[in-house]
C-alpha cells in the first residue's frame, strides 16, 4: 500500500488522501461515539447495554426471517431462471437486463405506494410481503453477478461434454454448472443479504420494526446505543463479506492444488 | 456480441411454437416480476389520475405543478439529484482515473472492493455516521471548531438540503468509481501513443481523443447517479426525521397519513412524476452507454 501510494503523482496522491479521509473519518467518528461516555472518556457501557434494549432482539429476529425467505425465493425462482435463459434462451438476455433496470425506475419509496395498494389483505398483514419485494430489489445484483459468471463459462462446451458422458440436463446443472458458479452465487447472496438487512424505506412504511427501523425509532432515547448498534450491524455485514471472500479464495486455492474434485 | 440463437431465425409457425415452448420455464419469473413490480406501477399510474371519489382527473398532477410545498419538494429533489450526480461524478471519475492509471494491483483491488461495499451504503447507518462526524457536536465539527473553522458558523447544516447532498456523496462517489472504471480501462494506451507520435500534446490528446471517447460513459454514469440521488429516502429520513422538503420524504409522509383530505391521491401523483423523471434518466443512461460502446469494449 505504502509503495503503491509513493508511485503516484502528487496531484493524485492528494486526491486519494482527501477521499481516504472523507471515507474513513465517519467510520472512526461513529466508533468513537459508540465507545465514549458523557465526559468523553472511554467506556464499553453502550455496547454492554445493547443486549438488554427492549425490542432489539425481536427486530433482529424479524430481519433474519425476512432475509431467509428472500434468499429462498431468490434461489428457487431467480437463479434457475437466469441459468435457463443463458443456457436455452440467449435471445432473452436483453429482456432480463431491462428488467434489472426497472428497480431504478420504480425506486422503493414509489414501489411501496403501489404495493400497499395492490396487495390482498391477507398478504399485507404478513412481514414476508417485504421478502417478495426485496427479491425484486435484489434482482440487479443477483442477475449481474450470475450473468458475469455464466458469460465467463463456455456453457455450450460444458453442456455438450456432460451430455456425451450421458448426463441429463438437471444432472449437468447440479454437478457441472452450479459448482462453476460458486463465486458468483456467493457474491449474489451476500450482496442481497446486505441489502435486505439494511433496507429501511419499505420496512418502515409497511410498519414492520426490522433492525434499521428499530435503530431509527430508538435513536431518540439514547444516540450512543443506537449508533453502537448501527456500527455493529455494519461490522457484521462487512465480516460476512470478508468471510465470503475468504471462503472463496481458500476454495479456489484448494481447487488448484487438486484437493477438491 | 451476437447471440447465436437470434441470428438466422426464420419466423414461421414451427419456430414460433418452439420459441414459445422454450419460454415456458421463464414464465413463473416473468409473472412474479409482473405481480410485484408491474401491477403496483399500474395501480400508482391509475390512482395518480383519479380523484378521491373515483373520477378521472388531472387535478392531482396540477396540485404538484401549480406551486406550493409539492412543487418545492420536486424542485429540491431535482436539484439534489443533479448536484449529487455532477460533483460526485467528477470526483469519482478522477479517483477512478488515478487508480486505473496506477500500476499497483493491490491498490486497484482495495479500491474496487471498497467501492463495491460503499456504493450500496446509503441508509440508516450512513445517517448515524454523519451525525457522529459532522453533526453540531460531531468529531470533525469539534476538530474544526478547535482551529476556529467550525463549518456550522459558515452556513453548513447537515440537516438541510446541501448537508444531505454532502452525505449522499458518501455512496455516490464509490458508485461512480465502480461504474466508470470499465470505461477508463477501455481507453487504449495505443491511442495515446498514436497521438503522441503525431506530435499531440497531452492537452490535445485529452481534448481530441480522451474526452470525446469517455464523455458518453461519464455522462451515462452521471444519469445513474442522478437516479440514485433523486429517489433516495432512507438516508434523509433517518438523518432529518423528514424535515427536508423532498419528494421521497413527502411520499413517506403521505403514506404515514399526513395528508389533507382534499389532496387524497396526490401521493400517487408524486410517485408517478418520479417514475417519469427516472424513466428519462434510465433511458439516457442506456442510450449513452450504447453510444460509448462504439469505441470502448465494455
Amino acid at each position: 500500500m505504502a509503495t503503491a501510494v509513493r508511485r503516484l503523482k502528487p496531484g493524485r496522491a492528494v486526491l486519494l488522501l482527501l477521499s481516504l479521509i472523507y471515507f474513513v473519518l465517519p467510520i472512526y467518528a461513529s466508533l468513537q461515539f459508540s465507545l465514549e461516555n458523557v465526559q468523553g472518556g472511554f467506556t464499553w457501557s453502550a455496547i454492554r447495554a445493547i443486549p438488554s434494549q427492549p425490542g432489539l432482539a425481536g427486530s433482529v429476529w424479524l430481519s433474519t426471517r425476512i432475509g431467509i425467505v428472500t434468499m429462498i425465493i431468490l434461489m428457487l425462482l431467480v437463479v434457475p431462471t437466469v441459468i435457463y435463459v443463458h443456457l436455452r434462451l440467449p435471445g432473452m438476455k436483453r429482456t432480463m437486463e431491462i428488467i434489472t433496470l426497472l428497480p431504478i425506475v420504480i425506486p422503493p419509496i414509489v414501489l411501496i405506494l403501489g404495493v400497499l395498494d395492490a396487495t390482498p389483505l391477507g398478504l399485507k398483514a404478513s412481514p414476508y410481503l417485504l421478502s417478495l419485494v426485496y427479491v425484486v430489489l435484489a434482482l440487479p445484483f443477483v442477475y449481474r453477478s450470475l450473468a458475469a459468471g455464466l458469460d465467463a463459462l463456455d456453457l455450450r462446451t460444458l453442456e455438450e461434454a456432460a451430455k456425451s458422458l450421458g448426463s441429463g440436463a438437471l444432472r449437468t446443472i447440479r454437478f457441472v454448472i452450479l459448482p462453476n458458479l460458486r463465486s458468483s452465487l456467493l457474491s449474489a447472496v451476500v450482496l442481497s443479504l446486505a441489502l435486505v438487512l439494511g433496507e429501511f424505506t419499505m420496512a418502515s412504511l409497511d410498519l414492520w420494526q426490522t433492525l434499521p427501523v428499530w435503530i431509527v425509532n430508538f435513536s431518540g432515547s439514547d444516540p450512543h446505543i443506537s449508533t453502537a448498534v448501527a456500527m455493529l450491524s455494519l461490522l457484521g455485514t462487512w465480516a460476512l463479506l470478508a468471510l465470503v471472500v475468504f471462503l472463496d479464495r481458500s476454495h479456489s486455492r484448494r481447487l488448484r492444488k487438486g484437493l477438491v474434485q | 456480441m451476437i447471440d447465436a440463437g437470434v441470428v438466422g431465425y426464420k419466423w414461421n409457425a414451427g419456430t414460433l411454437l418452439r420459441t414459445f415452448r422454450k419460454s415456458v420455464p421463464v414464465l413463473p419469473f416473468l409473472m412474479y416480476v409482473f405481480f410485484v413490480l408491474g401491477l403496483p406501477t399500474i395501480v400508482i399510474t391509475a390512482l395518480a389520475f383519479k380523484s378521491g371519489n373515483g373520477h378521472y382527473t388531472f387535478s392531482n398532477i396540477k396540485v404538484i405543478l401549480s406551486g406550493g410545498q409539492y412543487r418545492a419538494g420536486f424542485e429540491n429533489s431535482l436539484k439534489l439529484g443533479v448536484v449529487t450526480a455532477i460533483i460526485p461524478g467528477i470526483i469519482g471519475t478522477l479517483i477512478a482515473y488515478a487508480i486505473a492509471s496506477s500500476k499497483s494491483g493491490a491498490l486497484k483491488r482495495i479500491v474496487a472492493t471498497a467501492s463495491g461495499v460503499l456504493a450500496n451504503f446509503g441508509g440508516v447507518n450512513l445517517a448515524f455516521m454523519f451525525v457522529a462526524t459532522f453533526g453540531a457536536v460531531g468529531l470533525a465539527t469539534t476538530w474544526l471548531n478547535a482551529i476556529g473553522l467550525d463549518p456550522w458558523n459558515y452556513g453548513f447544516n447537515i440537516y438541510k438540503l446541501w448537508g444531505v447532498a454532502f452525505v449522499y456523496m458518501y455512496f455516490q462517489i464509490p458508485l461512480m468509481v465502480l461504474v466508470v472504471t470499465p470505461a477508463l480501462n477501455g481507453l487504449r494506451p495505443s491511442w495515446r501513443e498514436a497521438a503522441e507520435g503525431l506530435g499531440a500534446s497531452p492537452w490535445q490528446y485529452w481534448r481530441r481523443v480522451g474526452i470525446p471517447v469517455l464523455l458518453p460513459s461519464v455522462l451515462g454514469c452521471m444519469f445513474l447517479l442522478f437516479a440514485g440521488g433523486f429517489s433516495a429516502y432512507a438516508t434523509t429520513e433517518a438523518l432529518t426525521g423528514g424535515t427536508v422538503a423532498l419528494t421521497p420524504i413527502q411520499i413517506g409522509a403521505y403514506l404515514n397519513g399526513n395528508v389533507i383530505a382534499t389532496e387524497q391521491n396526490v401521493g400517487y401523483a408524486l410517485g408517478f412524476s418520479m417514475i417519469i423523471v427516472l424513466l428519462i434518466a434510465v433511458i439516457g443512461y442506456s442510450l449513452l452507454l450504447k453510444r460509448s460502446s462504439k469505441w470502448l469494449q465494455l
